[in-house]
């Protein structure tokens, strides 16, 4: 598949990496080039500096052909518009965004994006540890 | 009429005062401390410190009875996750957004935003009138900017020279209201021949309006 990464932090840098590795055609977009080195050596997509909030940096990431998206900046906003544009402008298929803002999730539950949410994501985490605990001291 | 503006520079302090004189209310979104602390002194408005598009700041604002929401600030992000939480979470009716990327204007409406603006695009518009088109003087804009009320001269070179109204078949959203002819003045009607010199009255569409342009003047 093709896939279009947003922001190369931690996140952005660990899927772009591992979906390469997995034999994916990947790009992956940051602001800052400098942001690129957080990529190890067995990446193999390509990189592209620029702001995803403009229009004609997603054409020429040939955001149209692409099969998923993720928008994993640390920005909430930044991610869901990116997001959204690529699901309602360009069409994609699978459009996955992270944000931070709990209130979001319900916000934008009806906008054709999934959101993962890194909050809920560890309250389950934690509450189930938590459950998993009790169960054995009992 | 109760306004939410979100956003801290020169622009959007002067649009607070103008409604302000005006007599709306204003509330403002500012995420610097001290842009909104010299704001709040200068301005008979309520000023919040905080994320224009976080639902809790807004509600703060009164989002759940203002009449419209401007987002200004230069973040087109930003400003669309603003208008959208306002719409969504608050139902706001009206939401207006800046779009620094012009290319936005058509993406930001496409996501339910009452109208979206690009100053790029408004200047760069002006400036293109001005010189390819000095026959054409634009006169007022009605109905929140969508009409367009404009005088055209026709110059030498018009195609529309010559040619009765009812033969230049003008799209249906135009209206030619008048022709001025030397001194008088011509309510034209479908057989009205126009004539190189004449100045017309056109009203219509402000989105289209390149097309009835080009008609009249030519290229």
């Amino acid at each position: 598949m093709y896939a279009v990464i947003v922001g190369c932090g931690r996140l952005g840098a660990l899927l772009a990496v591992g979906l390469s590795v997995a034999g994916h055609e990947v790009v992956v977009i940051d602001r800052h080039e400098a942001s690129f080195r957080a990529l190890s050596p067995e990446f193999s997509g390509f990189r592209l500096t620029g702001d995803a909030t403009e229009h004609a940096l997603l054409e020429s990431a040939e955001v149209g052909r692409a099969d998923c998206l993720m928008a994993t900046c640390n920005e909430d906003t930044l991610n869901l518009m990116v997001a959204q544009v690529a699901r309602h402008v360009f069409g994609v298929a699978c459009v996955l965004a992270r944000v931070h803002q709990p209130a979001f999730g319900a916000i934008f539950k009806d906008a054709g994006i999934q959101i993962i949410s890194p909050t809920q994501l560890a309250f389950d985490a934690f509450c189930a540890t938590l459950d998993e605990g009790a169960n054995r001291q009992s | 009429m109760n306004i939410i503006l979100i956003g801290g520079d020169q622009t959007t302090y002067f649009l607070a005062r103008e409604f302000i004189s005006q007599g709306h209310g204003v509330t403002l979104i500012n995420r610097d401390p001290e842009d909104s602390r010299i704001i709040s002194q200068k301005l008979k408005a309520t000023v919040l410190l905080g994320e224009g598009s976080d639902p809790e700041t807004l509600e703060q604002a009164g989002a759940r009875s203002a009449d419209v929401l401007i987002a200004m600030t230069s973040h087109d992000h930003d400003n669309l996750i603003a208008c959208q939480v306002a719409r969504l979470q608050f139902e706001m009716p009206r939401t207006i957004a800046l779009v620094n990327d012009p290319q936005n204007e058509a993406v930001f409406e496409d996501l339910g935003i009452s109208v979206a603006f690009s100053a790029t695009r408004i200047i760069a518009s002006l400036l293109n009138q001005q010189t390819r088109f000095a026959a054409i003087t634009h006169l007022m804009t009605l109905g929140q900017g969508q009409i367009s009320l404009t005088e055209v001269l026709l110059p030498d070179k018009s195609p529309a020279a010559g040619k009765t109204l009812h033969e230049l078949d003008l799209p249906e959203n135009f209206l030619v209201a008048a022709v001025l002819r030397g001194d008088t003045v011509l309510v034209p009607r479908g057989p009205t021949r126009l004539a190189v010199g004449d100045k017309l009255i056109v009203v219509g569409a402000q989105a289209d309006f390149q097309t009835i342009i080009t008609r009249l003047v030519g290229d």
